[in-house]
């Protein structure tokens, strides 16, 4: 039995009368039960008239049609079935519901006329106490829904289904609010149409009620034809999984090397990672991050580089540890270019710890360094004592092209050296994060200053470089 | 022997007011090939004009070289270079192959039969950018002792 009061007849006879559809007739009358939304079309429409005690109404496909048309269990079933094709696993969705925009506009002209109604017997009724189209098709559909894909639907979950109509036939209903309110509808590159649901929203609030009644009929024109449900579409949102990277090749770039189209190197680390992971989560596509990244031909040693995949859309979310576990052998087991540890799923803003690293932390390196002068192992000892040695670096001109001109403060922290024979040894720094490392070797023409040719009075050149260490603890370890 | 370099060749404009900025570089002037790039004055006063002898947007000028002159003739392939030009990108490929190796470049100077200074002129520099420009890597050269 639905709880309507002796206020709430004139409204349910004016509003049927004008062949408003029965669920409309509820949500003017401010009936917030969602059971009241579920029950059938025919039980409702007998209730009403009792109520109002007619025998009869006028029927129209109101565009609000999405309440009369799309209420029933059949449609709800279409949903699930398309949601089941799609083959997501989740244990609880949200139903997002889009509205094609000029339902807005024929809403705001039931409303008046209702309003007008409830005025002559002094009551209010504000346009915020009516019950929205989409709250009360929720309602309506939501159980079975839930039902037939064995999911709570819930307010916030990582699934969503999204449902939208459209109506064609009333397209135009909302083109008059541009003549008479210009500013709500800037024309932007981006939108297909400039009416979009929020201008058009924001239009209606300012329109006075008079200017509103000349331009469009209160109650709104009967349509003839009914709303048409898009195709229902589902969105995971991402899952992120972190982790970190050992890289032992030279010839391996970090992201894929393509020029013109063309591929100028085989493979990359992020493809390798990425690739059993797109796999196993079914995800449509990927973002690679990491704190900092090495050139093609240096390698990563050490407990590796943090970094993190985002898996966009993912039809598959849930993982225990051993499974992840499993994705981290079959990384490993792909390739012995690369190697990774501490495989985990994470939360978004946990790559921004990430990031953080790339600014602030401190990395180690070694390099294998040729000089031109002769030198003997002693030459080699003062620069253990040099600490926190303050650089400036002129952007390096093997990466000008791509990068803004500009002179950097970096400070080398510390450095030793193993004297290897008259022209070679190994040199270890340590150094502010963003430190060129090759130009801080060979000095870039003069470019960064202080340079190991510098300190050392000799022309030098780096001939190999490894990272020993990225100094960020994260992610956590996962102990083996 | 060099006494000075100058890089305001016409008035009112100076290499040195060049600023670039931003990723596209935006500002930097458009020399040409015959874009004359500094005047160099010898303590013997003979005076030498470098021209830009490339197409290409001046990206840097190096201003180390106006307090230390002699860095040109000490250190021409590293620390004495004049200026970092940026070519085209559609034109990168053209403007390398265009370039003298060395040993061109002095084929062409005994070819003269001038009294030439030692002034190499640091167009091997530019080599190293472009090379960057065709996106090879820089090859870890393995030097002999």
């Amino acid at each position: 039995m639905l709880s309507l009061k002796e206020k709430d007849r004139p409204i349910v006879r004016k509003l049927l009368c004008a062949g408003c559809c029965v669920r409309c007739v509820l949500r003017f009358c401010c009936v917030g039960t969602s059971s009241a939304y579920r029950r059938s079309y025919q039980d409702l429409h007998k209730e009403l008239l009792a109520f109002i005690s007619e025998e009869n109404s006028p029927q129209s496909h109101d565009a609000s049609g999405v309440l009369q048309d799309f209420c029933d269990p059949s449609f709800a079933e279409q949903v699930s079935d398309a949601v089941k094709k799609q083959q997501y696993e989740f244990d609880s969705l949200v139903l997002t519901v889009s509205l094609p925009a000029q339902l807005s506009v024929r809403e705001h002209s039931c409303w008046l006329h209702v309003k007008k109604e409830v005025r002559e017997k002094s009551m209010c009724l504000g346009k915020d106490d009516v019950i929205q189209v989409k709250d009360a098709f929720k309602w309506a559909v939501q159980g079975k829904i839930g039902q037939e894909l064995g999911a709570a639907v819930v307010a916030n979950s990582p699934c969503e289904v999204s449902i939208s109509f459209i109506h064609p036939e009333t397209e135009e209903d909302c083109h008059f609010l541009a003549h008479t309110c210009p500013d709500c509808f800037k024309p932007t590159k981006n939108k297909a149409s400039v009416f979009t649901r929020m201008a058009v929203v924001k239009a209606l609030e300012k329109i006075s009620e008079e200017k509103f009644s000349r331009h469009y009929p209160c109650p709104p024109k009967k349509a003839n034809t009914r709303c048409t449900a898009l195709d229902t579409t589902c969105l995971h949102t991402s899952v992120f999984i972190a982790g970190r990277y050992n890289k032992f090749s030279r010839e391996l770039p970090q992201t894929p090397w393509v020029i013109d189209g063309e591929r100028r190197m085989d493979g990359s680390v992020e493809e390798l990672i990425a690739a059993p992971l797109l796999s196993s989560f079914r995800a449509d596509g990927f973002n690679f991050s990491s704190s900092g990244r090495e050139d093609v031909d240096v390698r990563t040693l050490g407990n590796g580089r943090p970094f993190a995949v985002e898996l966009l859309n993912p039809h598959r979310a849930k993982f225990n540890r051993a499974e992840i576990k499993q994705l981290q052998e079959t990384i490993n087991q792909s390739s012995d270019k690369i190697r990774v540890r501490d495989l985990q799923i994470v939360t978004r803003d946990a790559t921004s710890r990430m990031k953080e690293g790339e600014e602030e932390k401190t990395k180690t390196y070694s390099a294998l360094i040729w000089t031109q002068k002769a030198i003997e192992s002693p030459d080699l000892e003062f620069l253990a004592n040099i600490k926190d040695l303050r650089i400036a670096q002129k952007t390096p001109l093997r990466v000008l092209h791509r990068r803004p001109l500009a002179v950097r403060q970096r400070l080398v922290h510390s450095m030793t050296t193993i004297y290897l024979d008259k022209h070679h040894f190994t040199l270890k720094l340590c150094t502010q994060a963003g430190t060129y490392i090759k130009e801080f070797v060979h000095g870039d023409f003069g470019r960064t200053k202080p340079n190991l040719c510098d300190l050392m009075k000799t022309d030098a050149d780096i001939l190999e470089l490894d990272v020993e260490s990225v100094d960020i603890d994260w992610p956590p370890a996962i102990p083996d | 022997k060099i006494k000075n370099i100058n890089f305001q060749i016409s008035d009112g404009c100076s290499l040195l007011k060049n600023k670039v900025s931003g990723k596209s570089k935006r500002g930097g002037q458009s020399l040409t090939e015959f874009a004359p790039l500094c005047r160099i004055t010898c303590t013997d006063e003979q005076e030498y004009t470098v021209f830009s002898c490339i197409r290409g947007r001046l990206l840097e000028v190096n201003e180390a070289i106006l307090n230390k002159p002699d860095l040109l003739l000490e250190k021409p392939s590293t620390e004495g270079y004049i200026v970092v030009i940026l070519p085209k990108f559609e034109e990168s490929k053209s403007v390398t192959e265009g370039l003298l190796t060395r040993e061109q470049y002095e084929d062409v100077l005994t070819k003269r039969n001038q009294q030439e200074p030692c002034l190499l002129t640091s167009i091997c520099t530019l080599k190293l950018l472009t090379e960057s420009l065709l996106n090879q890597p820089l090859k870890l050269k393995k030097k002999t002792s």
